[in-house]
């Protein structure tokens, strides 16, 4: 009898830990999701006529975005292609959504030209161009990555490291997922047309 | 749907005949040359290949020169923990019996300095130098900004 108590002392316990435990590793996922649903990437950044633009100007759509510099002869006309290709696939609803290419080397870009850059891939893509600190605070609200690094071997000595993703952005602004680097246009179109 | 097939085989009809032209020097064979059209000479063009060593020695592709640019150099796209860089690569390993490729995301031949507008449909040459196998001219075909690999009916 006695024996039989320690018993059932035991599995209480044993189950107490268990929901302990559940509740460590849970906690810090579900902190993680609801930040992550609630934050909001913001930019105002100038297109190649000058004039600037923001975030707001966009609600009511989705919002396709890719950060990069026009200088860049694999990775950005390789992301820019899939943009374009999804914007092409994904006919009349299209309209609801606003492809943005945002430099990471806005002076250079500036002076190159950044319309006709993005206008190569396709007319809808929206090019800014803003100057280096309005740059450093969208990438920074859209928790991305960019840095200058000396090349000798580059063109201008210099090239750009940068996070490569394209992430999307909710009519109402929130931040929604990124589609990694390589992620085909057919699987973004996919995922789009769910959400569209 | 039916048209818009017919369009895109048009489309891909033209370039397709070159850009699955192979060139051959002793073990090394290469295929699938091409490169996007640029938007004028002040950005940097692309270089795209397969290469194949069908020898049982060890190659490798060590430079490259050619008339469309004066600045051609080797070049790897590493993308760690989502953030790409894009290092130069003194050379391009060859391994005997493998086939390498040269392709958006990884190695790539960047061609700076053009000396032309890179337009579709057009072709420039370029000699490729194996350690090993020597020197190789190869034809390679200007593609749309838009393409993302040699449209050949032998490509993955």
């Amino acid at each position: 009898m006695r024996l039989r108590h320690i018993q059932i002392g035991l599995w209480i316990m044993a189950g107490l830990a268990a929901l302990a435990y559940g509740a460590l590793i849970l906690r810090p996922q579900m902190n993680a999701q609801t930040q992550e649903t609630t934050f909001q990437p913001a930019f105002s950044l100038a297109d190649s006529a000058g004039q600037l633009r923001t975030t707001d100007e966009f609600a009511g759509k989705f919002q396709l975005v890719f950060f990069g510099f026009t200088n860049c002869p694999d990775v950005c006309p390789a992301t820019l292609s899939e943009m374009a290709q999804v914007m092409d696939d994904l006919g009349d609803a299209a309209a609801k959504v606003q492809p943005i290419f945002i430099s990471i080397d806005p002076e250079r870009d500036r002076r190159l030209g950044i319309d006709s850059f993005t206008q190569a891939f396709h007319p809808e893509i929206l090019g800014l161009a803003g100057d280096i600190e309005a740059t450093q605070a969208a990438a920074e609200s859209f928790r991305i990555f960019f840095a200058r690094e000396d090349a000798p071997n580059a063109a201008g000595g210099y090239t750009m490291s940068h996070s490569s993703a394209l992430y999307l952005i909710g009519p109402k602004g929130d931040w929604l997922r990124q589609y990694d680097y390589g992620t085909p246009a057919t699987e973004i179109l996919f995922d789009l047309n769910t959400r569209l | 749907m039916k048209n818009t097939v017919l369009a895109l085989s048009l489309l891909f009809a033209a370039p397709m005949a070159q850009a699955c032209e192979t060139f051959t020097i002793g073990d090394i064979s290469v295929e699938h040359a091409w490169s996007r059209a640029s938007i004028g000479t002040d950005r940097p063009g692309v270089l795209y290949l397969e290469i194949t060593n069908n020898g049982t020695t060890d190659d490798a592709l060590t430079g490259l020169t050619t008339p469309a640019a004066s600045m051609p150099m080797l070049h790897e796209t590493v993308v760690t923990d989502g953030i790409a860089s894009m290092p130069h690569a003194a050379s391009v390993p060859v391994p005997a019996g493998q086939t390498v490729v040269l392709s958006p995301g990884g190695f790539h031949g960047m061609l700076m300095g053009l000396t032309n507008v890179l337009k579709e449909g057009e072709t420039f040459p370029i000699t490729l130098t194996f350690e090993q196998a020597g020197s190789l001219d190869v034809s390679v075909d200007v593609l749309s900004m838009r393409v993302e690999a040699a449209a050949c009916d032998d490509a993955k």
